[in-house]
């Protein structure tokens, strides 16, 4: 009953094709983000920082990168384990080699230099497609990780060749290193998340975003109406890595606080970040972040009710959660092939009426 | 040209084919499927690490699920017969072939099951999202393979030859893997037999209708469904053949479903619709990859390039020609 258009009336195209179309929908979305900002930092511990929080945040970045390549430009990625690598190394190198850098410069510094790395890998995408170009990010993700474990410069001749991350401060407040206080790792990259999901929205629905969806619906099409395949496929790789970069670089600094390479960007990396925007909704932002949220609750809801409450023997808890990922996928593509966005926004259209039926 | 009168670049050389025909024996499966219904299918891989560990399952006599069952009933069964044979030793030929057999009616039921399950509902859905289902499918396959079978290493003897060639270390010096021989001559036979059952059999003819235009098939009576499914069995034989292979050859594990992204390359090179060319590629990869590492990537990049060589030497070569080798030009029209 309460989610009406009723009563409201759109006196400019502005408003028409605004986000949050209905009013309550907009409060919705500010009281969310007011208690985002003002409430769970007050209550945010380690094991919800650790576990939940930044975890959605980072990978929330990446989906949000991997949509924009392929949810919206159709170009298929399973190198998202290197860029998010390229992303954290970058960091890496820039805190020690910078001192004096400020954490979000060093970000979005990460993130324009793994844009660089991503267009370069991105380049075959313009004689190649589909399932070929898979294979080709395939070839992003091997040599990048191989790279970042062999050449020593990338991890300063560190013996174990891990990197960790060196503690640096904000406004008198610590971001990375071991003496974090959790609100503000948290607040940090939610900070990130926020705006960068705003860029994306705004991206997406300008003339940039219509050139990537004319270029996934119909690439021949769209080149002939006029749309240039190389600006648009190159931006749609510079636009995700950029996002994928920042994630790899929240990952490793603020996160984690160390990485080691064939470890924590290998593959199965890739396959996460594109299950969180099958599952969330290809083309969709609001899909990237369900989907990110989905998958990392997953696990963390398998651990405390099976294995904690009920009791379940650990190794058959994992197997059983693989089992229902791949199950969820499948299901997924069956029933809603565009993932839980398409699911709420039907649900939407249906609350509008409820409860008549037309 | 110093290195081809060099002893060490033969014995690369021809240890890198071999391998390359493992890879094949993948890629195989993968084309068999693309060619009929289009379907990129990245499950092939996991597809043999279950044939595999079923395979290795009714060996041993081991109890399916037996973990679970016992975890819900508190009971302590394994087993559920006795293998024949002495323990520790190859078991008999009729036991063999018996687990075998057992093993491939296990696939067609699975490859059942997939049409059914999966591939049905998904009828006209873009290449992409069948993809991505099969990704799914892998997951789900892995989780109830280990469930089922256990998720150990495991040892798998059938009997094949193993250890090295004495004839060509006495006739050449070099050091070649007499179940990397078998494998080629099991690869040899697979084509051989493939390409003969899809171009003089009546079921050949109807798998080569459907790879042309689905709907063309339907309308000429040929069942879609029946068709998928002989494919997936068919796949999932192949699969069996390369879990063997592979399975002899480093043990039944999970690194098994990962040579499925090895294979990857090879068809890019070969071509999705050709069966020579999932061969060729395979060999060509496996001998790339291996006289790269050992002329380049030990003495000047710090070694382990086989984890990416493939994939760069596919992504230089698709740049250059999109359809591979052996793949049908690819036209497109608005």
């Amino acid at each position: 009953m309460l989610y009406r258009e009723a009563g409201e009336f759109k006196t400019s195209y502005q408003a028409d094709l605004a986000t949050f179309p209905i009013r309550i929908e907009l409060w919705g979305f500010w009281s969310v983000m007011a208690v985002a900002v003002l409430v769970v930092p007050f209550f945010v511990n380690d094991y919800w920082e650790q576990a939940i929080f930044l975890p959605f945040f980072v990978y929330g970045l990446a989906a949000l990168g991997l949509n924009i390549l392929t949810g919206y430009c159709g170009q298929l990625s399973l190198g998202t384990g290197g860029f998010m690598a390229v992303g954290a190394y970058a960091t890496y190198k820039l805190m020690t080699s910078f001192p004096g850098l400020d954490m979000i410069s060093i970000t979005l510094l990460s993130g324009l230099i793994t844009a660089g790395v991503g267009v370069f890998f991105g380049l075959p995408s313009l004689r190649i497609k589909g399932f070929y170009l898979a294979v080709a990010t395939l070839a992003a993700q091997f040599f990048l990780i191989w790279m970042f474990n062999k050449w020593g410069w990338f991890y300063n001749y560190s013996a174990s060749g891990q990197i960790s991350a060196p503690e640096r401060t904000m406004f008198g407040l610590a971001i990375t290193g071991p003496y974090t206080h959790p609100a503000v790792t948290y607040l940090f990259c939610f900070g990130f998340l926020f705006v960068f999901a705003w860029v994306a929205r705004n991206l997406v629905r300008g003339r940039v975003g219509r050139s990537w969806m004319a270029i996934r619906d119909m690439d021949i099409a769209a080149e002939i109406i006029g749309v240039n395949p190389l600006m648009s496929k190159l931006s749609a790789f510079a636009v995700s890595s950029f996002y994928i970069g920042m994630s790899g670089a929240l990952y490793f600094a603020v996160w984690k606080g160390a990485a080691e390479g064939t470890e924590a960007f290998s593959i199965t990396v890739s396959f996460n970040v594109l299950f969180m925007i099958i599952i969330g909704g290809l083309g969709s932002i609001f899909g990237s972040l369900i989907g990110a949220a989905f998958i990392v609750l997953l696990p963390v809801v398998f651990k405390n009710v099976f294995v904690g409450a009920l009791g379940w023997p650990t190794d058959i808890a994992t197997h059983a959660q693989i089992i229902l990922l791949g199950g969820l996928i499948i299901g997924f593509l069956i029933a809603e092939p565009h993932g839980i966005a398409a699911l709420w926004r039907t649900a939407k259209e249906k609350l509008r009426l409820w409860p008549f039926p037309h | 040209m110093g290195f081809l009168t060099d002893a060490f670049f033969y014995e690369v050389l021809i240890a890198g084919l071999l391998a390359g025909v493992m890879y094949s024996l993948v890629a195989l499966g993968f084309v068999l499927i693309f060619k009929s219904s289009g379907t990129f299918n990245f499950a092939q891989g996991v597809l043999a690490l279950f044939a595999a560990l079923t395979l290795v399952g009714f060996m041993a006599g081991q109890l399916p699920f037996a973990h679970v069952i016992n975890w819900l009933l508190g009971t302590e069964w394994r087993y559920w017969y006795a293998p024949p044979g002495v323990e520790g030793e190859v078991p008999p030929l009729w036991f063999v072939l018996l687990c075998i057999a057992m093993t491939t009616a296990v696939m067609i039921a699975l490859a059942w099951v997939v049409v059914r399950v999966v591939l049905r509902p998904l009828v006209n859905q873009e290449g992409i999202i069948l993809f991505m289902a099969t990704i799914g499918l892998a997951f789900v396959l892995e989780g109830v393979g280990d469930l089922m079978w256990g998720a150990n290493v495991k040892r798998l003897d059938i009997g094949l030859p193993s250890g090295p060639s004495d004839m060509i270390i006495d006739a050449t010096g070099m050091f070649v893997e007499k179940i990397e021989i078998s494998a080629a001559v099991v690869a040899i036979i697979l084509v051989a037999s493939l390409t003969l059952f899809s171009q003089y059999t009546k079921m050949g003819r109807a798998l080569r209708a459907v790879a042309d235009d689905h709907q063309a098939a339907l309308s000429v009576g040929i069942s879609l469904e029946t068709i998928w499914w002989i494919v997936w069995s068919v796949a999932g034989i192949v699969a069996l053949v390369a879990g063997i292979m592979w399975g002899a050859k480093s043990g039944v594990q999970f690194s098994l479903s990962l040579i499925a992204l090895k294979a990857l390359p090879v068809l890019i090179l070969g071509g999705f619709t050709s069966i020579p060319g999932a061969i060729v590629g395979g060999l060509i990869i496996g001998a790339g990859e291996k006289l790269f590492d050992f002329y380049i990537g030990v003495p000047f990049l710090g070694g382990a390039t086989e984890n990416w060589f493939a994939y760069v030497l596919a992504l230089g070569f698709l740049v250059f020609r999109p359809q591979g080798l052996f793949g049908e030009k690819i036209i497109e029209r608005v």
